[in-house]
């Protein structure tokens, strides 16, 4: 006869009850856990799908995540003669935040270097990768946005034409991917009354600048718009991306780019490396010991409900002992209850955690190894916790059973 | 040593305390009950009898002094000479004055229980116990919880619990104290059948005068002393 069943049969509602608290609590546990991966997950998930051998970024920066990196777009062509580069990508990357719908929407826009990268390497789960140079972007799922709806951003209008699935920045914002040009458009966006106001500024030095006296050409090419005007430089990339061809040694193409004195080259692992312990470093860390508290407040709680109940039992163990049950028939008694009360409760967090994470505004990331490591983390929990009921059952004498 | 004793104590002495707090509660208690005998045991509170009682049954050892249960020595003093817990087991059957049944078991399990903790297979554990309660006249309610059961039937139960291992000895204290009169000399009567017929020596902690009737012998306690006395059946025969 299993007598922690025939317990628990007989005070289900109370079990019930007391199981459903466990497995909230520990769903806390695992949603703390969720969302530590989640953000580690977020702050590295560009570096690792873009799938990019060497980051070249303006010199002493930490760019183009940790902070702002300009650098020309004649460097992706020079990077391309660096022997031992296979492809070099303009890489555009900001972040921006309209309304939408009468609501904030902020997400980071990522340029692609079309037509070498139309985004074909992105977790679509609805629509296409980009099929044409402008007014067309691919949006995750988390800004809201529907397949074809069309989105005003600056002076254009664009299409959505993909949805892709857990695409955040590191502020766990959700992502678009647009052109680089497009998304140059977007980052360097001028109001007309600013580029009026500019005009007539170019056009007062027109008029009272000798240069302009001596040189009427520069007045005619000062009437033309802003990109076109010979000296003004560009729109800048935020970096370039490179990969580094099969037979070549990634440190020795960085060592190479690394010698120019206008850049600076990081590769996969060390951004990944300013990512987590740059940008997201405190919240991680914070995010990791409350994790540790939130584990060591469960096996408190869980101790004192099993100690709680075998209180209420100590008469039965009591006369249990009389009638000569084994001490291993007690035991069996509590280990097995806290046993199915740390498993049960952790089936209860997995299963409404599953359901009640995705409302969460940011990504809770349940891990096979996460949720293997927690399961063994409940059962040592459970053991341990027992062992407080253990202990004052042991100590019962079977005398109490006369006390009524 | 008598080999159809159920159960023999020899000069049996408990000392609470010591030096000026020392409370001598049970003085040289010498008995020999038979299997099949009924005893009935009084006196009043503080007399010792609760002392007598849980020392015999392996519960709170003797400071001095020897018990003998079917001519097995379990405990010289307050040295264990076998596996208590496991001699109480298989020879020793309680029953209480009230609570005295596990509350999450129903009144078969209760007594399947005793049976599988003694080694005896689940299937074989339960056709007993039903047989038991049937015998004490609670197979209807053998599925009930104690809570569901009335008093008389809690104790039906808990005897048919204590018979369930065949022990040489029963202890039971004051039974009736929860019972009706005509209830309470019911279960006197089941005790009396049980001994005869299962073989086993009863001790009875009772202060029910009218009860006496029922018992082969009389001991009486007071201050730590006991001594026999002459049952009223007995002198009525």
């Amino acid at each position: 006869m299993n007598l922690a069943a025939k317990d628990i049969q007989h005070n289900l509602g109370r079990f019930a009850l007391t199981i459903f608290g466990i497995g909230m609590l520990l769903m806390i546990v695992m949603g703390m856990g969720g969302i530590y991966r989640g953000l580690v997950e977020d702050a590295t998930l560009l570096v690792e799908r873009i799938g990019a051998d060497l980051w070249v970024v303006q010199r002493d920066t930490r760019g183009p995540f940790a902070e702002v990196s300009r650098v020309p777009k004649t460097l992706v062509y020079r990077v391309l003669a660096v022997p031992g580069v296979e492809s070099a990508r303009e890489f555009v990357f900001h972040t921006i935040q309209r309304e939408h719908n009468g609501k904030p929407l902020r997400m980071s826009v990522l340029g692609l270097s079309w037509p070498l990268d139309k985004g074909e390497w992105l977790p679509l789960i609805a629509g296409r990768p980009l099929a044409q140079n402008h007014y067309e972007m691919v949006a995750d799922k988390t800004l809201g946005l529907r397949l074809h709806e069309r989105i005003k951003l600056g002076k254009e209008t664009y299409s959505i034409v993909g949805i892709t699935s857990g695409m955040a920045n590191t502020a766990g914002d959700g992502m678009i991917f647009v052109t680089v040009w497009d998304s140059q458009a977007i980052q360097f966006d001028t109001p007309g009354e600013a580029m009026r106001l500019e005009r007539a500024a170019r056009d007062r030095r027109s008029r009272t600048e000798d240069i302009f006296l001596s040189q009427p050409i520069l007045t005619e090419q000062l009437s033309r718009p802003t990109a076109e005007l010979p000296a003004v430089a560009s729109p800048e990339l935020s970096a370039v991306v490179v990969r580094v061809a099969a037979r070549a040694d990634p440190d020795m193409v960085a060592a190479t780019i690394s010698t120019w004195a206008d850049v600076s080259v990081f590769t996969k692992a060390s951004q990944e490396e300013l990512l987590l312990k740059g940008m997201v470093d405190k919240a991680r860390r914070q995010l990791g010991m409350f994790r540790v508290l939130l584990t060591i407040i469960a096996a408190i709680i869980m101790a004192l409900i099993l100690y709680t109940l075998t209180l209420d039992k100590l008469h039965s163990i009591a006369l249990l002992k009389l009638i000569g049950a084994p001490n291993r028939v007690i035991l069996g008694l509590i280990l097995q209850q806290a046993i199915v009360l740390g498993g049960v409760g952790y089936g209860i967090a997995y299963m409404v955690g599953q359901k009640l994470f995705t409302y969460f505004p940011r990504r809770v990331v349940l891990t096979n190894d996460d949720l293997l490591q927690l399961a063994a983390i409940v059962l040592g929990i459970s053991v341990l916790s027992s062992f407080l009921g253990i202990w004052k059952a042991m100590r019962v004498e079977p005398n109490e059973a006369l006390m009524g | 040593m008598n080999e159809s004793l159920a159960i023999e104590t020899r000069e049996l002495t408990k000392i609470y305390g010591s030096g000026h707090t020392e409370v001598v509660a049970m003085r040289d208690a010498s008995v020999g009950i038979r299997r099949g005998e009924v005893v009935a045991l009084l006196g009043p509170s503080g007399a010792g009898k609760s002392t007598f009682l849980t020392a015999v049954g392996l519960i709170n050892p003797p400071t001095s002094g020897q018990i003998l249960i079917g001519s097995v020595p379990v405990l010289d003093g307050p040295v264990p000479l076998v596996n208590l817990r496991s001699f109480r087991r298989k020879h020793i059957g309680y029953v209480f004055q009230k609570s005295n049944l596990i509350p999450f078991l129903s009144a078969r399990e209760n007594v399947q229980i005793a049976m599988e903790l003694n080694g005896t297979s689940p299937r074989r554990a339960r056709h007993r116990a039903l047989e038991l309660l049937e015998e004490l006249g609670v197979a209807d309610r053998a599925e009930n919880g104690p809570s569901m059961l009335s008093g008389g039937e809690q104790q039906r139960a808990a005897i048919a619990r204590a018979l369930a291992n065949d022990p040489s000895v029963i202890l039971a204290d004051e039974p009736t104290a929860a019972l009706d009169s005509h209830r309470g000399r019911q279960v006197m009567e089941l005790f009396r059948g049980v001994a005869h017929e299962h073989g086993a020596g009863v001790i009875v902690v009772t202060h029910d005068q009218r009860t006496l009737e029922v018992f082969d012998t009389i001991y009486e306690m007071e201050d730590g002393l006991i001594r026999q006395r002459t049952s009223q059946l007995t002198l009525a025969q």
